[in-house]
């Protein structure tokens, strides 16, 4: 009992700077790959840590009419929730650390809680433009959520319906991939939702065109306007493991697949070729989710975020759960 | 959704500006704004007036030259050349005809250069910063070109009372040429990034709209008054230098884009326009250019006393990228000019802001408040001061105002 206890503990912090050092490593090369395609030439690898320790050291201002409390508060809570999601996914090629204490579920719900610290902070910063920053995150997540939740549902139902126990479980998603289990229609399906968790990966991360609520040219910074210092710095740091968990996510649940089932190699070379597999396939999702999409698209006004997710991405992610539907139906018969 | 958080609250204010990143220029902007929606906006610039017409009135014709070449950062030639076109007018100097066409290639060059300038700034407003770096990556060829006609990328000092400082040579012409058809192939490029964007048409198509009767009544100029249909460019109803010469036509929405509806997308395709049109019109000059000096007065001293001597007033109008621009100068016979009144583009065109703003969305504001290509440093003439800090003149005190200045003209 003990002992599971600490090696829960272990883990839980192993995860902890693991998601931390991947966060630097994925916005650094999302900073060099988007300067290369804007025809720059971009910082070095290291930047993000870089301005981590400056924000550190630098002076924590709050406001005079914000609530103390409630504005230092957030940005904790913002790191740790997002941390936390990561011991719910499978992260570096190894079974989530508590993965028998939750499910697809229960990672949907904590995937919100870093928004919402984002909105208590906004609100609680007492800007007008921090106001209206956080407004807006609020609606951009009940924007995406219903997405969000297609296509996670789609996934296990499918599962559900092949006679997988505990479908919502990740590790049952990651130990059987979607697509051995469909058809041709369903393969169509499946590749529908993966687009759609892509598109709902920039508007979770409130990276252009979805980042509206922090919209630089008309709210100067939004939600985070009024942050500084070492609050600035852990928000920037939320972003980046939101970053990891939304590319770890999107890993598990479309491409759950590794180096060490494809190659033979030695027993202790498989926790390696596991790692190098999970690391190329999230920088590659992030960078088509977040560095491709970013330069490509100029930023949508809040209804159009809206209107976007609720009418077009919506029906999208429908129209490829009931292809997976159709598909099982026809396979069944 | 977006209609519930409209309905639920109650208006309240956000200020933007005096400084924000929306803003490339300090003005005030005070928005009245319900949920998303702006109920009424109401601005007040004056933020970075630098008193150069008080400068100028202490330096005589050939030192203001240059003084004028320092009211904007990119609009060099617009204020030097409006000014010595006035000045040339009262003393009753003829430019040489290779001047002209030097000073038109020049404008010209800044037209290019400015609404590039313009077209990077509004895809960054837009979160399109692809498209910025892109642009000024473009834009750079015409600062070279015009960096290598004038020995300066800005500030230039190459317009003088009567002509320019310097002539082109041949081998210049063959850059010139071959700026002109860098840019020739890029066109197609430009107006399919810019035009053919979904994300772009869906943020400027329809919104910051300034209908045909507005933009008369508001006297908006330049490429804003175009974008709403009307047809109006000094270049070709009051044409200077060598416009006379040549073939320049206002630029208006074409109809197949729809034609003049006076949005933002509109006056997106008519600055882009423009600069093909100021290709053509590069081209043209230098098919015709004529030989000759380039100064009608090499003798500075000579030239002062000459403009000493002059007496009368005149306006030197100009059409800068942003709209007419416009020069007073009256002139007494002393080494200083009595007056000199500099009208800049964007005086005109800021009263649009209030149509433009009023119902859209403050994600908007930004696309909408640049469309017109503010420049407020060329703009800001007067701050008022009262009692040790800034105040208002109304209607009714610049009434009173401009009565005692007539009076005090009518006597002297």
């Amino acid at each position: 009992m003990l002992t599971d206890l600490i090696g829960t503990l272990a883990g839980a912090v192993l995860v902890g700077v693991f998601g931390i050092l991947v966060a630097l490593f994925l916005m650094g090369v999302d900073r060099i790959v988007t300067a290369r395609m804007q025809a720059r030439i971009g910082p070095p690898l290291s930047q993000p840590l870089t301005d981590l320790r400056k924000l550190f050291s630098k002076e924590n201002v709050v406001p005079a009419n914000a609530i103390p409390w409630l504005f230092n508060m957030a940005p904790v809570v913002a790191l740790a929730s997002a941390i936390t999601i990561l011991l719910y996914i499978p992260v570096g090629g190894f079974p989530p650390v508590l993965s028998d204490g939750g499910d697809l579920i229960l990672v949907m719900y904590l995937l919100t809680l870093p928004a919402l610290a984002l909105v208590v902070g906004g609100f609680s910063s007492g800007s007008p433009y921090a106001t209206v920053g956080a407004q807006r995150e609020m609606v951009t997540m009940i924007a995406y959520e219903f997405p969000l939740a297609v296509v996670i549902i789609a996934i296990a139902w499918k599962l559900a319906v092949s006679g997988i126990p505990l479908p919502f479980l990740l590790a049952s998603v990651q130990a059987n991939p979607v697509w051995g289990l469909v058809g041709p229609l369903g393969i169509i399906g499946v590749l529908i939702l993966f687009f759609v968790l892509i598109i709902v990966t920039p508007a979770e991360l409130s990276r252009i065109p979805f980042d509206t609520p922090e919209a630089e040219t008309e709210l100067a910074g939004g939600v985070l306007v009024e942050y500084s210092g070492k609050n600035l710095a852990l928000f920037t740091l939320t972003q980046g493991v939101k970053t990891v968990v939304m590319a770890s996510l999107v890993v598990a649940l479309f491409i759950p697949y590794r180096l060490s089932a494809l190659l033979p190699a030695p027993v202790i070379m498989q926790p390696v070729l596991d790692l190098l597999s999970y690391l190329v396939l999230v920088v590659l999702v992030a960078f088509v989710a977040v560095s491709l999409i970013r330069v490509s698209m100029a930023r949508f006004r809040i209804n159009q975020v809206v209107s976007m997710y609720w009418m077009y991405i919506s029906i999208i992610g429908i129209a490829g759960m009931i292809l997976i539907m159709v598909d099982h139906i026809l396979g069944v018969v | 959704m977006n209609g519930d958080t409209t309905k639920k609250s109650t208006p309240y204010t956000v200020p933007i500006g005096p400084v924000h990143p929306a803003l490339k220029e300090p003005v005030m902007f005070n928005f009245l704004m319900e949920g998303e929606v702006v109920k009424s906006v109401d601005f007040a610039p004056g933020n970075v007036h630098r008193g150069i017409e008080w400068m100028g009135m202490r330096r005589n014709p050939v030192q203001i030259v240059h003084l004028t070449d320092r009211i904007c950062g990119i609009c060099g030639i617009v204020h030097s050349l409006s000014f010595a076109r006035a000045v040339e007018q009262i003393a009753e100097i003829e430019v040489p005809p290779r001047a002209d066409y030097i000073r038109t290639i020049l404008h010209e060059l800044e037209r290019m250069q400015s609404h590039l300038l313009w077209a990077g700034v509004a895809a960054h407003e837009l979160g399109f910063d692809s498209l910025l770096f892109l642009t000024w990556r473009v834009r750079e060829q015409s600062m070279d070109l015009i960096e290598n006609l004038t020995g300066n990328r800005v500030n230039y000092g190459i317009v003088q009372i009567g002509g320019v400082r310097r002539d082109i040579s041949n081998d210049q012409i063959l850059l010139i040429e071959q700026g002109l058809a860098y840019y020739r192939g890029l066109l197609d490029q430009m107006k399919t990034v810019f035009l053919d964007d979904s994300t772009i048409r869906m943020r400027c198509r329809g919104h910051g709209l300034l209908s045909y009767r507005d933009a008369q009544l508001l006297c908006a100029i330049g490429p804003t008054a175009r974008a709403s249909g009307l047809a109006m460019d000094v270049r070709h109803d009051y044409p200077y230098c060598a416009y006379g010469d040549l073939d320049v036509q206002p630029v208006l929405p074409p109809q197949e884009f729809g034609g003049p509806q006076g949005d933002v997308y509109d006056r997106i395709i008519v600055r882009l326009l423009e600069i093909a049109q100021s290709i053509d019109i590069i081209q043209q000059c230098l098919d015709s250019m004529p030989a000759g000096e380039v100064l009608w007065e090499k003798k500075l001293p000579k030239l002062l006393s000459i403009l000493k001597k002059a007496h009368g007033e005149a306006i030197g109008r100009v059409e800068a990228p942003r709209g007419e621009c416009m020069h007073y100068v009256r002139m007494d016979g002393n080494d200083a000019p009595a007056t000199w009144k500099v009208k800049a583009s964007t005086y005109s065109n800021l009263m649009s802001w209030i149509p433009m703003l009023k119902g859209e969305q403050l994600a908007d504001v930004p696309i909408i408040v640049a469309s017109i290509d503010p420049c407020m440093s060329c703009t800001d003439r007067v701050t008022i001061i009262r009692n040790g800090s800034a105040d208002d003149l109304t209607k009714e005190d610049l009434t009173q105002l401009s009565r005692e200045k007539t009076r005090r003209f009518s006597r002297c």
